[in-house]
């Protein structure tokens, strides 16, 4: 393993760094699903971001929803964005929440126009965004210009002997080299949440995520029917030797690694303000968590499986690995990095975390990931209660 | 061969990383410490399940981690499975 941890990179407009080169064309909300579509069909190599959501929501609710709309067109990934809305006010604030890091954005809404013409105009300005982001130059970055965000899924025994410690391993290694990370998974930590504690850089920062998780676990201790074991670990964990929620997290929260201190908790896709590692309260639901962690400007994610979740992003990769034998022999079209050596000790957590910080580096040149080649592109909202 | 791993030495239970085959004598190594115990398997366990490396009598608690992931429902003897048919969270 090279100690060069050098990369080819895009380096946007605002001077943060992404590792793809979309043009996106973003819904407002779900009606105006099909005109994008129909622009992305249009125009071959733009992206189209169907969701299901939008429409009068209110509240911290709807913050949220603006918060993850602009933070994914804001991510540095993407290199220009066409918004179509079906009316102009909210589409507006969404184009110009995008606008301020001096991203080419254009918005077109539907009303008073049909979705025909709006197709034709927002076609023609995503060709031009399009051309003009082909020719975007990567050029030399740092891992120091990255943020990482880490989640695992569809855990089991093996998530907490290898795959989880082998990204512990690598967060230790680039927040010492200066790149920005994440964690979540905030129902997840249930059982650990002592040990999550103990690890933030100080007493605010500790008093902080507990009032985060509390108010998690107060709302399960009022909503729940049962005692969760149908739920927490889920059906998938069981299957795979996990028996209770604390086994599970304890397997989650090696992730973390042995040396990093967090720096601080974030809202639901709120973009980090510094360096280091950073919690962010998400939902534990791999493709919810993933596109909370984009919105706030993530640009790889690390997901480290047991039983084998396929989850992707469509505009943060998502590097897969396990260290479960079975399933890196059973869905190896999944699988990014195979740890299951780690078992048998014949290969150190060391050299785990070297290896997968490589596949890091060589997917920010531009590999692709499993989840990239096989289409997953699982972008969806996370909605905090029913609409007005 | 490694049949099962220890995250700590004082786990009382190990993780199967092959399919062990009941009556099989199994062997495995702690992860962060220096334990190497041996004993007979007295069911199939599973890669990945866990295997019992003492006794436990109903309401023990179990260690895994070096910390507490819960509490014992049914006794279990050194070499069987321990799962969710004989331990359970304390959490609720």
């Amino acid at each position: 393993m090279t100690k060069d941890y050098t990369f080819l990179g895009y380096r946007r407009e605002n001077g943060r760094v992404g590792i793809r080169n979309h043009v996106i064309i973003l819904p407002v909300d779900d009606i105006s699903n099909a005109a994008c579509e129909a622009v992305a069909n249009n125009i071959k190599g733009t992206l189209a971001l169907p969701h299901a959501y939008g429409r009068l929501q209110f509240g911290e609710d709807l913050e949220l929803f603006f918060r993850t709309m602009i933070g994914t067109g804001v991510n540095p990934n993407v290199a220009a964005v066409v918004v179509i809305g079906i009316e102009p006010g909210w589409t507006e604030r969404i184009v110009k929440g995008i606008a301020k890091t001096g991203k080419p954005v254009t918005g077109f809404s539907i009303e008073r126009m049909g979705d025909l013409q709006t197709i034709a105009q927002a076609s023609l300005k995503a060709k031009e965004y399009l051309q003009w982001a082909s020719e975007l130059h990567r050029e030399e970055c740092d891992l120091a210009d990255l943020y990482i965000s880490v989640k695992c899924g569809e855990s089991d025994t093996t998530t907490g002997l290898g795959s989880c410690p082998t990204v512990g391993n690598l967060m230790d290694k680039a927040v010492a080299a200066g790149a920005t990370t994440s964690f979540g998974e905030t129902s997840e930590l249930t059982g650990g949440e002592h040990i999550v504690k103990a690890k933030a850089a100080n007493n605010e920062v500790a008093e902080e995520f507990m009032k985060v998780w509390n108010s998690y676990n107060d709302f399960i201790l009022a909503e729940k029917t049962n005692d969760l074991s149908e739920s927490q670990p889920t059906k998938g964990n069981i299957r795979g030797g996990l028996t209770t929620i604390e086994e599970k997290a304890m397997g989650n929260i090696e992730k973390l690694g042995k040396k990093s201190k967090f720096v601080g908790c974030l809202l639901p896709a709120e973009a980090p303000t510094g360096k280091g590692m950073w919690f962010m309260d998400t939902s534990s639901a791999a493709a919810e968590a993933v596109t909370l962690w984009a919105a706030s400007g993530a640009v790889v994610h690390l997901f480290p499986t047991g039983q084998g979740n396929i989850v992707g992003n469509p505009i943060e990769p998502v590097i897969k690995l396990t260290a479960n034998p079975l399933t890196a022999a059973t869905m190896s079209e999944h699988i990014d990095l195979d740890v299951s050596p780690l078992l048998q000790g014949e290969m150190t957590l060391d050299e785990a975390g070297d290896q997968l910080l490589e596949l890091t580096l060589r997917t920010a040149n531009g590999r692709l990931t499993a989840a990239e080649t096989l289409g997953h592109r699982e972008f969806v909202l996370t909605k905090l209660y029913r609409s007005a | 061969m490694i049949d099962f791993l220890l995250h700590e030495d004082e786990d009382g239970v190990g993780v199967a990383v092959v399919d062990i085959k009941a009556g099989s004598s199994v062997k495995g190594r702690s992860l962060h410490g220096q334990a190497t115990p041996e004993l007979t398997a007295r069911m199939d366990i599973p890669l990945g399940h866990k295997i019992a490396l003492k006794p436990f009598a109903e309401g023990d608690t179990v260690i895994k981690y070096g910390v507490d992931i819960g509490k014992v429902v049914a006794s279990i003897e050194v070499g069987e499975h321990v799962h969710v048919h004989n331990v359970k969270t304390k959490r609720w």
